[in-house]
């Protein structure tokens, strides 16, 4: 019955059960800690609110000059196009 | 295999639609800005990369086989030119990469000192001092501009090989499959990686929320 994860074990195996990398039987151990250890739920919360607020910085502003220029060398490039075969 | 999406895009550059490049420029231009800038000493060399990658890109349209998604090809041929530049600058020595990579393995994702010792004699390897419970802060804390730029500089902070990681991973919203594709390295190691780089930037968010 001591095959218990201590919540030291538990924090380092966060990412490999939020990818499904853990076997069934670690899986279950994982389940079975954060149902009832009030710290590994909080610290389990804490790494998903990480994860979402991460996804957050693709919101991110584009600098408009770069478009005009890039506008300008795909132009370029399509005057050396061979003509379409249609 | 490719998707329609993708063939129709394909066959669109081939053609020289210039809406077919400006869509797929709007699509791409912040992600390949963002993993340039993981490479790049400053703004103005990692718009380079990402304008090099672009002409690579149209270069390279009508010899592309669709082996992979266009997305991985796109994402491949920055990475490539990014890190070659970085080496050219010298910013990344073969050494430093390395020793990067011992620290992945070594680090522990929350200090030592926050649990019980291993001689406790109730509750060895348990929180000694457990965190907080962030679903009590308010929302505009979470939200708030100035924890963007924590978690911001956490990631600036990263090692190369876990900020592409996370960058592919968790803000451009990659499959594993993917992000392990555009880097050559195994799932093993990516979640390794994932899982330093999450870790630190969740101490970051902790240290903050804390104060």
């Amino acid at each position: 019955m001591n095959n218990e994860l201590s919540c030291q074990e538990l924090v380092e195996l966060v990412t490999d059960y939020l990818e499904g990398a853990l076997s069934e039987m670690d899986k279950e151990r994982f389940e079975a800690h954060v149902s009832v250890c009030y710290d590994c739920h909080s610290y389990f919360d804490q790494m998903r609110h990480t994860i979402r607020l991460i996804g957050r910085l693709s919101e991110s502003a584009l600098n408009p000059t770069v478009k005009d220029e890039l506008l300008s060398l795909f132009r370029d490039w399509k005057k050396e196009l061979p003509p379409a075969d249609e | 295999m490719l998707t329609v999406e993708d063939a129709g895009i394909i066959q669109g550059l081939r053609r020289g639609d210039e809406s077919v490049f400006v869509s797929l420029f709007n699509q791409y231009q912040n992600s390949l800005l963002r993993l340039a800038l993981i490479y790049a000493t400053d703004q103005r060399i990692a718009e380079e990369v990402v304008q090099e990658t672009w002409l690579a890109v149209l270069k390279g349209i009508h010899r592309f086989e669709g082996r992979s998604a266009l997305k991985t090809w796109i994402y491949s041929i920055l990475i490539n030119r990014a890190k070659t530049v970085a080496q050219r600058e010298g910013r990344h020595s073969d050494l430093a990469l390395s020793l990067d990579e011992q620290a992945d393995l070594d680090e522990s994702t929350v200090a030592v000192d926050r649990f019980r010792p291993d001689e406790d004699p109730q509750y060895p390897h348990h929180w000694l001092s457990g965190p907080q419970d962030w679903g009590e802060l308010p929302e505009e804390k979470l939200l708030s501009d100035e924890t963007r730029r924590v978690i911001f500089m956490a990631i600036e902070g990263l090692s190369p090989n876990q900020r592409e990681v996370i960058t592919l991973r968790d803000i451009e919203m990659l499959s594993s499959e993917e992000a392990c594709n555009i880097l050559g390295i195994s799932e093993s190691n990516q979640r390794v990686l994932l899982h330093r780089a999450r870790g630190r930037v969740r101490q970051a968010l902790e240290q903050y929320f804390g104060e």
